[in-house]
């Protein structure tokens, strides 16, 4: 049933007429050369690194009946991300004292750790600035991961800040 | 000499890199990300995402073809547009767009060669007309599972992406992702 069958009808011997024997090699130059050539396509528009997220939770909106929560103004620390990335920075909230730094590894950092080692419970709160960019917002979250900072909300910069932001002249 | 080998191996990486590519979906714009140390990856699927450009213009898309059939009907409803089954069935396979629902229609019956010729305006985010609200709204009722992944240029100005945050939050999205580029050895020691 599932022979093939062989050798033909015929059971002549001797009088086959024998197909030229070819050589079994065949030119494989065009097929090595396309493989390569998709290779190199592939290799070349292949993007192996896939995007990073970073997760970020926001407060819910505070309904209109419901109070803002009190804070102790001794824990709090402000950060005014400000034009030309820099960071305005001033610890309480009476009479503050307006400082400056950037985004450097020596800059916001230190600020952090040490004003983190100085205050017990610290609060941050990050304000941009209206003129300040994206790219400052993801860096100082980028920020508070890094130095593991556990207490920190993104605020809307009040006219205060921004008085206070023209007023140090920094 | 004997090739094969060579050959063996070139036919293996050949095969690897066609299974491993994915085709890029073109987009109208393109977004330097800024970079931070976080290490999650990005989600493959269910991803709703808002492009801020760096000139402030805000895009949207949402992936599922069948989510994105859906959407475009609950919209055309909510503006008093309707969209012919040929238009949602193109809608369902574009990508990115940033045009606001009156110009959309147009924009679907373009050509692909078309499309990428035409200034976009962005989606419109301003308190008057937030349309953007109702892409969320309506994306969210398509697929209850869709996550929410902002794409933001480095220098698209806050004032725009606090916009959108505040879209998201005012819909009661209060967890989403800043999409950024992987950055190395900023730990501190």
């Amino acid at each position: 049933m599932a022979e093939i069958q062989q050798g033909g009808g015929g059971g002549k011997k001797g009088g086959k007429v024998r197909a030229k024997k070819m050589s079994t090699k065949i030119d494989m130059t065009p097929m090595v050369d396309l493989a390569f050539l998709l290779l190199t396509f592939f290799m070349l528009t292949t993007t192996f690194s896939k995007p990073q997220t970073m997760e970020i939770t926001m407060p819910e909106k505070i309904k209109d009946e419901d109070k803002p929560p009190e804070v102790n103004e001794k824990k709090v620390v402000t950060l005014i991300l400000g034009a030309n990335d820099k960071i305005y920075w001033y610890h309480g909230i009476t009479d503050p004292k307006v400082e400056v730094t950037d985004f450097s590894a020596n800059g916001i950092r230190k600020v952090l750790l040490k004003q983190n080692a100085e205050i017990p419970g610290m609060i941050l709160l990050i304000k941009p600035g209206d003129d300040s960019r994206y790219k400052n917002m993801v860096d100082i979250l980028d920020e508070m991961n890094i130095t593991n900072m556990q207490r920190y909300a993104l605020v809307k910069i009040t006219d205060t800040d921004k008085e206070l932001v023209k007023e140090s002249n920094l | 000499m004997d090739m094969t080998p060579l050959v063996d191996l070139g036919f293996l990486l050949v095969t690897f890199f066609m299974l491993t590519a994915t085709a890029r979906p073109d987009e109208p714009v393109t977004v330097d990300m800024p970079s931070s140390v976080s290490e999650i990856k990005m989600p493959e699927t269910d991803i709703m995402l808002i492009t801020v450009s760096k000139d402030g213009k805000v895009y949207f898309n949402l992936d599922g073809k069948y989510t994105r059939q859906e959407l475009l009907r609950t919209m055309g409803e909510r503006y008093g547009i309707s969209f012919s089954d040929q238009e949602v069935a193109r809608f369902a396979v574009m990508s990115t767009f940033g045009l606001p629902i009156g110009n959309l229609k147009d924009y679907i019956n373009m050509g692909p060669e078309e499309r990428k010729n035409v200034n976009q305006p962005g989606i419109p985010v301003d308190s008057a007309n937030n349309q953007l609200k109702d892409w969320i709204v309506f994306s969210r009722m398509a697929n209850q599972k869709v996550r929410i992944a902002i794409k933001g240029d480095s220098d698209s100005s806050y004032p725009v992406v606090e916009k959108v945050v505040n879209t998201l939050i005012d819909n009661k999205v209060n967890r989403f992702n800043l999409i950024t580029n992987m950055e190395m050895n900023k730990k501190p020691s």
